[in-house]
């Protein structure tokens, strides 16, 4: 026995490694029917990395006060050594992490990832969506320009609406009347410590729900139902070294994407970075025009498509909570016989383009500013959301599938 | 070897009290423990002390103009409106949301046509009702982007919310009710105390 063989028997008597190493990598067995849409998962694994790393820099010099804020960013980005580099890394990843979380949950969507077995791999999952969303949004006050601060404040003013207790629910969140340094620096600690770790935790259980009951594939046939002699799936592949490689052309060529948004338009166009956060925050002075930065667009046009009602904004914040709940309760929405597009009827296929026409014209509308005309688009755009979801039993029951394959099709 | 086997016979009803109310007196101490660290996140002393009164000289704001005032981290307007201003408020109360003041946005003492205590100045909570922007000041009468008809008052950029000159929502915009018109006294004709009542509540 090698020096390395005792070594690795002396920590396999105390601890799993080779066991958890072979149940996760090399004798955990994927179909081999992956396509495109399955890099997405691996990648949003390797941006949430990037983002702990560049964060954890980024700490060291930023100053999570309403005095000091503003001028710690720029001081990071001029006077600290790579510093630009490593605030525009986290900047761009964090857009480039809802590029690639939006991607892989409509592959979901499309192969029916979210069925029976994998319910909780699905709930898990928005559960992720939900928590980068708040990070996302409390991260995006830390630089305290303009945008930071009245974006904030249009947010929290969202818990003022509810009925009876937002009053005071909005000044607890806040620590103060208005956004002020005490929010700066809850919203630090939140975004760079609470956060992160249920971010990790929800991941983990993500994954641990997703080797248990094995992954979906493109023809959303159960791989597991035709086992050889040995009990391996006839059409898995171990996970490792197959999978690895192919994911590793896949960071490559996102990487390749990353730099050069990176490199040569960090701020994309007002995209990435709002022009109004260059400016420090003035509590007495709102920018021209508020916009929240792309990712959350499509909620902000369904939170703005809701006129108020009885004297209270309230029905538009619930409208714009309940189009994330209702991704929850997807598994028990989806009454289709098959599970992969590929073998669903036409009337799932409309409403799936329906939808995903819905949800970018709603991201598009949510940019601009309110006029009646973007407004009504909203208003149609919102129905559709809507009825995507409330619809599905009915539609998904009625479609005319076509017989799923025993086994994958290559 | 069973515990029955010992005499020992399992009460199960017994363990399940014990289970129970060892819960029960964890989550009780967990609660406990909650309460601190929630009520940390309320606004501290210093925060409070800082919504203390501001006191305003609005002896300098020219006729037509607009002072912006910070209290409590808010931006408060005062504005010096003009004779021509004070007219045109009343011509409009079909277009508006809340004419009369119902909902309860200002103190008693400004439930009335002006919503001020002095006509010509108007004392109001620059924050929108809607998500909190903070309005542009649009005193130009029929201005080319509000429409011919407006009459001046207060656009909100963020999402579109329309307030006269007496900080009162139009029918039709994102805002829901009229901007706040804080509790404030006249020391003297020159001297404005934005926080308190008259009454000392």
């Amino acid at each position: 026995m090698s020096a390395m063989q005792k070594l690795m028997g002396w920590v396999d008597d105390r601890f799993p490694l080779t066991a958890t190493y072979k149940a996760h990598l090399s004798e955990y067995y994927a179909p081999k029917n992956f396509n495109f849409w399955y890099f997405f998962g691996s990648l949003a694994l390797l941006v949430l990395v990037i983002q702990i790393v560049t964060g954890i820099f980024l700490t060291m010099n930023y100053k999570p006060d309403a005095e000091l804020a503003f001028l710690s960013v720029e001081y990071i980005m001029r006077d600290v050594e790579w510093g630009w580099l490593v605030r525009y890394m986290h900047s761009t990843g964090a857009s480039m992490f809802f590029v690639v979380v939006y991607l892989h949950m409509f592959r979901g969507l499309m192969y029916g990832s979210y069925r029976k077995p994998r319910e909780l791999i699905w709930i898990f999952g928005v559960l992720i969506y939900l928590a980068l969303m708040a990070e996302a949004f409390l991260g995006y006050l830390l630089p305290w320009g303009q945008m930071s601060f009245w974006g904030a404040q249009v947010i929290v003013n969202l818990f003022a609406a509810v009925p009876f207790i937002g009053e005071d629910l909005s000044i607890w969140i806040r620590g103060d009347y208005v956004i002020s340094d005490a929010t700066l620096n809850r919203f630090f600690a939140f975004h760079v410590i609470a956060l992160p770790l249920v971010l990790i935790a929800l991941v983990a259980v993500h994954l641990v729900a997703l080797h248990e009951v094995g992954s979906n594939n493109p023809d959303g046939v159960e791989i597991k139902k035709k086992k050889d002699a040995n009990g391996i799936p006839l059409d898995g592949i171990p996970f490792h070294p197959y999978y690895t490689v192919k994911d590793i052309v896949g960071v490559i060529v996102f990487l390749m994407v990353f730099s050069a948004i990176l490199f040569f338009a960090p701020e994309m166009g007002g995209y990435f970075l709002e022009a109004a956060n260059f400016v420090p925050a003035d509590p007495l002075k709102t920018p021209e025009h508020i916009a929240p930065l792309w990712y959350f667009t499509p909620f902000y046009a369904i939170l703005r498509a809701v006129p108020p009602m009885f004297g209270s904004q309230f029905p538009g914040v619930v409208a714009m909570g309940l189009s994330i709940v209702l991704l929850f309760f997807l598994p028990w929405l989806d009454r289709s016989k098959v599970k992969s597009i590929r073998y669903r009827g036409p009337i799932y296929k409309i409403a799936l383009a329906l939808f995903i026409v819905s949800f970018v014209g709603l991201g598009y509308l949510g940019l601009l500013p309110a006029t009646p005309i973007a407004t009504l688009f909203a208003q149609v755009f919102s129905v559709i959301y809507f009825l995507f979801f409330l619809l599905m039993p009915w539609y998904t029951s009625i479609d005319k599938t076509k017989p799923e394959p025993e086994r994958v099709t290559g | 070897m069973s515990q029955e086997a010992e005499g020992q016979k399992v009460d199960a009803r017994k363990r399940k009290f014990l289970i129970a109310a060892t819960s029960a007196v964890g989550g009780v101490a967990v609660a406990g423990v909650a309460v601190p660290l929630v009520m940390s996140m309320m606004p501290s002393a210093r925060a409070k002390a800082a919504g203390a009164p501001v006191e305003v000289d609005i002896s300098k704001i020219e006729p037509g103009m607009l002072l912006t005032v910070e209290w409590r981290g808010k931006p408060v307007w005062i504005v010096n409106r003009t004779p021509e201003m004070l007219e045109l408020l009343a011509k409009h109360d079909d277009q508006l949301a809340d004419a009369n003041s119902e909902m309860p946005q200002q103190p008693d003492y400004c439930k009335n046509a002006t919503r001020s205590i002095k006509p010509e100045y108007l004392v109001a909570v620059g924050i929108c009702t809607h998500l909190g922007c903070s309005p542009t000041y649009r005193k130009d009468v029929g201005a080319a982007d509000l429409g011919a008809d407006w009459p001046g008052g207060f656009f909100c950029p963020c999402h579109g919310s329309r307030f006269d000159l007496a900080a009162r929502v139009y029918k039709g915009v994102p805002a829901p009710t009229n901007l706040v018109v804080p509790p404030h006294q006249y020391l003297s004709d020159a001297k404005l105390l934005i926080g308190v009542d008259a009454q000392g509540a």
